[in-house]
């Protein structure tokens, strides 16, 4: 555990160290601040239920540059190799990896924190707690799944724009195939349904913790893990 | 300390190592001398247990590299080729993260990073980003972060490439002085470097171990002589007498007995050049002398030396094209 820990660690202090993810998180602040400010102009509503559905898209296009360098990275550099020849195991690594991306999406996460704040002190009457809670759960499980996602893509190549497209493809598949459910008919359509984050995004924001839509999230984690823990080991294979 | 055993490597129908065995005893040196393409840094990466191999078995300290890889990992402190490290780290970062995944106590962490950066002399730059280092640093952190821990066996492959004279001087010291408490095993294609730094070596060519001697006994062969072997029927005083009154002859050995036939085999050292064959055949039968064999010996020991790298001086000019 102390090297889960520590690899994470590393990830997360890498960040803060690297230019790329103050670009990232500028350009978040910067979308989202203004997604904020006219939906709320608009509405006239202190509530961020809208805003959550947004934030669903900006993690589309976020999340795969946040996790593209960091599998990709350490095998072109060749640091994976002292990584892997050190006590650690392969399932520490991919974990700790994890964590530390997931630590730095909390961070940006919480940069949002201050527009609740802002309905509070000007909200007439005060807004809704719930919905608010259950919207950042949401927005954070999706983001926990598109991490995975995005750190499987990087451990199948050395080159992080590769990483990157095929996470962004990967994540636009999911994304829109709630679309395809449409036009494929009943019993493949459900399935495409299912596999749409958007269709369990949606109750987050609402306010509602839906079971199904936890555990869709979680497996999604899971399984992306799980891949990403064979994909290293398949490497030790190959190498 | 180390036992290698067997190990060959396939990379699909390109074999690298074929049944390469060797081992290496507690407080040795021991180096791995091989021209570039060798073997020696896939011999490395299966004893640390980056890849497995193919087949046949390595350990150390007893503890298989792949059945029980973690605790063998622990063993070992490893510096690779071209020394990959977090560019984005200070040195002192980046160490106390090695020392961390080395599973080093706490309490005992900030010690073990100031010894060696002590050791390596790096601690004048241990708050500089590693990316902003020469490779001459970069190098010396490469091995500061394997001293981690003390581990009982280092793995050190090609640990002066890309340094300057002065520089390659104090990492060999540093290495010769590694011997005793630390079992190494490192890595070279420039032969100079395993005379002063190690106590024994082994040659690889084309994935096959050609020779495990001392340095000193090797560059007597690399002198240039050539060996010859002969097997004899005759007394040995008197065949060994015959033997070296042949002009180019320099020494004679006796590598067998316990024949009872009366039949010896004789390794017999020549001066390089000019064919000594002919000279003691007609020796030996000169002399009255039974001549069942006679053949040349170790040459493929000689072809390996021809592509090492001899001439310390122009190590660096050959490395940037390699």
């Amino acid at each position: 555990m102390t090297n889960v820990v520590a690899v994470a660690e590393r990830e997360l202090k890498s960040y803060f160290v690297s230019p790329v993810a103050y670009v990232i998180t500028a350009l978040f602040l910067l979308i989202s601040g203004f997604l904020f400010s006219v939906i709320l102009l608009q509405s006239n509503e202190a509530t961020l239920r809208y805003l959550f559905s947004n934030l669903g898209v900006i993690w589309l296009f976020i999340t795969p540059a946040l996790t593209m360098r960091l599998l990709a990275e350490e095998s072109r550099s060749g640091t994976i190799e002292l990584l892997l020849t050190n006590p650690v195991r392969d399932f520490e690594v991919v974990l700790g990896k994890y964590l530390g991306a997931l630590g730095f999406l909390l961070f940006m996460v919480a940069c949002t924190l201050y527009y609740p704040l802002l309905l509070f002190i000007f909200g007439e009457p005060d807004p809704d707690v719930g919905p608010m809670l259950t919207g950042y759960l949401g927005v954070i499980l999706q983001g926990a799944a598109f991490l995975a996602i995005g750190l499987l893509a990087s451990s199948l190549t050395q080159n992080q724009i590769v990483a990157a497209v095929l996470t962004f493809a990967i994540l636009l598949i999911l994304w829109l195939s709630e679309s395809v459910a449409n036009f494929v008919g009943r019993p493949m359509g459900d399935v495409t349904r299912y596999l749409s984050t958007t269709s369990h995004f949606q109750d987050f924001s609402r306010g509602v913790i839906d079971t199904t839509h936890v555990v869709y999230f979680l497996s999604i984690v899971a399984a992306a893990l799980f891949l990403t823990l064979l994909s290293l080991q398949a490497r030790r294979w190959r190498a | 300390m180390i036992d290698v055993q067997h190990l060959t490597k396939d990379y699909g129908a390109y074999r690298a190592l074929h049944d390469v065995t060797f081992r290496v005893e507690k407080g040795e040196v021991l180096g791995f001398l091989g021209p570039n393409g060798a073997g020696k840094t896939t011999t490395m990466r299966i004893l640390t247990g980056y890849m497995p191999a193919s087949s046949g078995t390595a350990k150390i300290a007893g503890y298989d590299v792949f059945t029980q890889s973690v605790e063998a990992r622990r063993r070992v402190g490893y510096m690779p080729e071209n020394v990959p490290l977090y560019g984005e780290m200070t040195v002192r970062g980046y160490l106390d993260f090695m020392a961390k995944i080395k599973n080093i106590p706490r309490a005992e962490r900030k010690i073990q990073v100031e010894r060696v950066m002590e050791s390596t002399r790096t601690t004048e730059r241990s708050n500089q980003l590693i990316e902003k280092l020469s490779k001459g640093f970069r190098q010396r952190v490469g091995l500061a972060q394997a001293l981690l821990g003390n581990p009982d066996v280092l793995v050190l492959d090609e640990p002066t490439v890309g340094l300057d004279p002065k520089q390659i001087i104090e990492v060999r010291n540093l290495i010769r002085g590694l011997g005793g408490d630390h079992t190494v095993i490192l890595s070279t294609h420039i032969l100079p470097e395993v005379s002063v730094t190690c106590s024994r070596v082994v040659i690889i060519n084309d994935g096959r171990v050609v020779a495990v001697d001392t340095p000193d006994n090797l560059t007597r062969r690399l002198r240039g002589s050539e060996a010859i072997q002969l097997e004899v029927r005759g007394p040995r005083a008197a065949v060994t007498a015959r033997l070296q009154s042949v002009p180019s002859v320099t020494a004679v050995t006796i590598a067998s007995d316990g024949r009872s036939d009366g039949v010896t085999t004789y390794n017999v050292a020549c001066e390089l050049g000019g064919d000594a064959r002919e000279l003691l055949a007609a020796a030996v039968v000169g002399g009255g002398f039974g001549l069942l064999e006679l053949r040349q010996a170790g040459m493929s020991l000689e072809d390996v030396f021809l592509k090492l790298t001899t001439d310390e001086t122009d190590t660096g000019s050959g490395e940037v094209a390699a």
